[in-house]
């Protein structure tokens, strides 16, 4: 666990970049950081490796101070990935990899055979090892630096805006395989960005902070989409916040209609083995616009609805085979019920918080 | 042409002493600026004050002619006119002038993300001037060590003027004996070959140390 208690950093012109932040970042989750521009935010990420020095207060990490220990052999510890990557230009990708086994005295030979499994495990063929950074794409450095922080197996990661550099596309790779690596290894994240979307998508917890420094809310992404602390946060969540928070609803408890059902003159067609082919109407064959199966959340069952020119979401097994439809008054039903759950869920929290502060 | 080839016959081994003499008297004066052009470089760089003085002071002592300067010397340090100290005195004042800006201008060249990176992985602050700020300033530095080399080559002819050694003497010589060319032609080409070979080299070393500056974009 890391946490923060009190801590300022003020600079010596009177500029106050973090004002008396106090939050615990849960051991083995992804904490994400996210705000504007000059919130105070990547602040706050390097002062837990103290790239920083707060100016009051104290940031512990497993109940040990961070200042207790030399800079060096602290930040060793803790992996950290920058923006733009921040390899080394002047080294290969094998030896970036192995930059701080070879600092805490591993031999180089070591080192470099373990980082050469580290970048299969991030997604990099090993052979891309001799090449300089300038040879790699964008995507494939990030990557780099990602294996890069890991190779001492450091408990915590920090992360300041690690995706911002890369397109969308590359973005959406980079966030999947992010979130497929702390599956396995279930290490301390604190990641900064300031999109609140790539926050929601990756944290456990997101603290929200404002301009000025303040900590606007920190709560889980479902939260933050569904109670926002104040204006602040419920502009930075965006308008369509409902429907976002959907994804965070499971699809499992809705009610299903049988595939023969007729929906406003339609009804779904299926090939010799059960799988859907269209909606057949008076005006002949209809596309479907995609399936769903289990496990699915709300936002995706809506999304379908919103699509079918039936206003049916046609759920499929794990041949394919539909063996069920999700109606558009069926799913108004369920998200009645998903929302008044959940609010009533809220409200319980901050009573017990209440209680327990 | 087979003047010049009766004029190495007969005078091939004072051609030759010219000669090394001359390697040395270009060559060790810029080894020194090197040296001490790195610690100062790197003041340059960080410390705003210090890069105004020091990089004015070096535009100064670039301007002073390099004859004055060779003539100035010996009044200042009370050496002899004759002693090649002066000379490399002198030249390694203009190497320096010219390596420390450009040291500074490599560091300034590294990106601060990369040694904000280094930090983070718990490099202490020597190492990381070593093995990190230093050689990617290199390729920048390396090109002003080209310039400082090839620079002094040249300069050192002017030495012969004031009685110092180095292939200059060969073109005082000439102009003595009634613009006798021989020994015209063989310095000529010899001090523009030692350019040659010098920058050569230094290319090799620099292509050896960085082969990352090399490998290009995608």
């Amino acid at each position: 666990m890391i946490e923060f208690e009190g801590v300022t950093k003020r600079y010596p012109d009177g500029t106050v970049a973090v004002e008396d932040l106090s939050l615990k970042v849960e051991t083995g989750r992804i904490t994400v950081f996210v705000g504007p521009s000059g919130c105070g935010k990547t602040t706050a990420l390097r002062m837990i490796n103290r790239m920083i020095q707060p100016t009051s207060g104290r940031i512990l990490i497993d109940g040990d101070d961070v200042t207790s220990r030399p800079d060096a052999d602290l930040r060793r510890g803790i992996g950290y990935v920058i923006q733009g990557a921040g390899l080394f230009p002047h080294r290969t990708v094998l030896d970036n990899v192995a930059t701080v086994p070879v600092l805490q005295g591993v031999s180089r030979r070591e080192a470099r055979a373990s980082a050469r499994e580290l970048l299969e495990r991030v997604g990099l063929s090993a052979n891309l090892g001799d090449r300089y950074p300038s040879q790699l794409s964008g995507g494939q450095q990030q990557r780099v630096g990602v294996a890069r922080a890991l190779a001492a197996d450091p408990p915590v990661l920090l992360m300041d805006e690690p995706f911002s550099a890369v397109d969308p596309v590359v973005r959406d790779d980079l966030q999947q395989e992010l979130l497929r690596l702390q599956g396995d290894l279930g290490k301390t994240i604190v990641l900064v960005t300031h999109d609140i979307d790539e926050a929601i998508r990756l944290g456990d917890k997101v603290a929200v902070f404002a301009q000025g420094a303040r900590l606007a809310q920190y709560a889980a992404p479902a939260d933050l989409l569904a109670v926002p602390a104040d204006d602040f946060v419920s502009s930075l969540v965006g308008r369509d916040r409902g429907f976002r928070g959907l994804g965070f609803a499971d699809g499992a408890e809705i009610a299903l209609k049988p595939v023969g059902h007729t929906v406003d003159g339609l009804t779904l067609e299926l090939d010799a083995d059960g799988r859907p082919v269209g909606w057949r109407g008076p005006d002949g064959l209809l596309p479907t616009e995609g399936t769903f199966s289990d496990g699915a959340n709300l936002r995706t069952i809506t999304d379908l609805v919103i699509l079918s020119p039936a206003g049916a979401a046609v759920r499929v097994d794990e041949h394919g085979r539909a063996d069920g439809l999700v109606l558009v008054e069926d799913l108004a039903g369920r998200v009645r019920t998903q929302q008044r759950e959940r609010l009533a869920a809220l409200t319980q929290d901050q009573v017990e918080e209440a209680e327990a502060g | 042409m087979s003047e010049i080839w009766n004029y190495l016959e007969t005078n091939g081994s004072s051609v030759l002493t010219a000669l090394v003499q001359h390697i040395w008297l270009a060559l060790l004066p810029v080894a020194i600026a090197f040296v001490l052009a790195l610690p100062l470089g790197a003041l340059v760089h960080r410390y705003l004050p210090v890069r105004h003085v020091a990089l004015t002071t070096g535009s100064v002592v670039y301007t002073v002619p390099s004859l004055a300067l060779l003539l100035l010397l010996p009044g200042v340090l009370g050496t002899s006119v004759l002693d090649p100290t002066n000379v490399v005195i002198a030249l390694t004042l203009y190497s320096l002038a010219l390596l420390v800006r450009t040291t500074a201008d490599g560091l300034d060249a590294v990106d601060t993300t990369v040694l904000q990176a280094a930090t983070a992985m718990g490099y202490r602050p020597l190492r990381r001037w070593f093995t990190v700020q230093l050689p990617l300033a290199m390729p920048v530095v390396l090109t002003g060590l080209r310039v400082a080399t090839v620079a002094n080559v040249s300069m050192v002819s002017v030495a012969a003027l004031i009685g110092i050694g180095g292939l200059g003497q060969l073109f005082t010589r000439g102009f003595q004996l009634g613009f006798y060319l021989p020994p015209i032609v063989i310095g000529l080409v010899l001090s523009v070959a030692l350019a040659v070979v010098a920058d050569v080299l230094i290319v090799a070393v620099q292509r050896g140390i960085t082969p990352w500056a090399r490998a290009g974009g995608r």
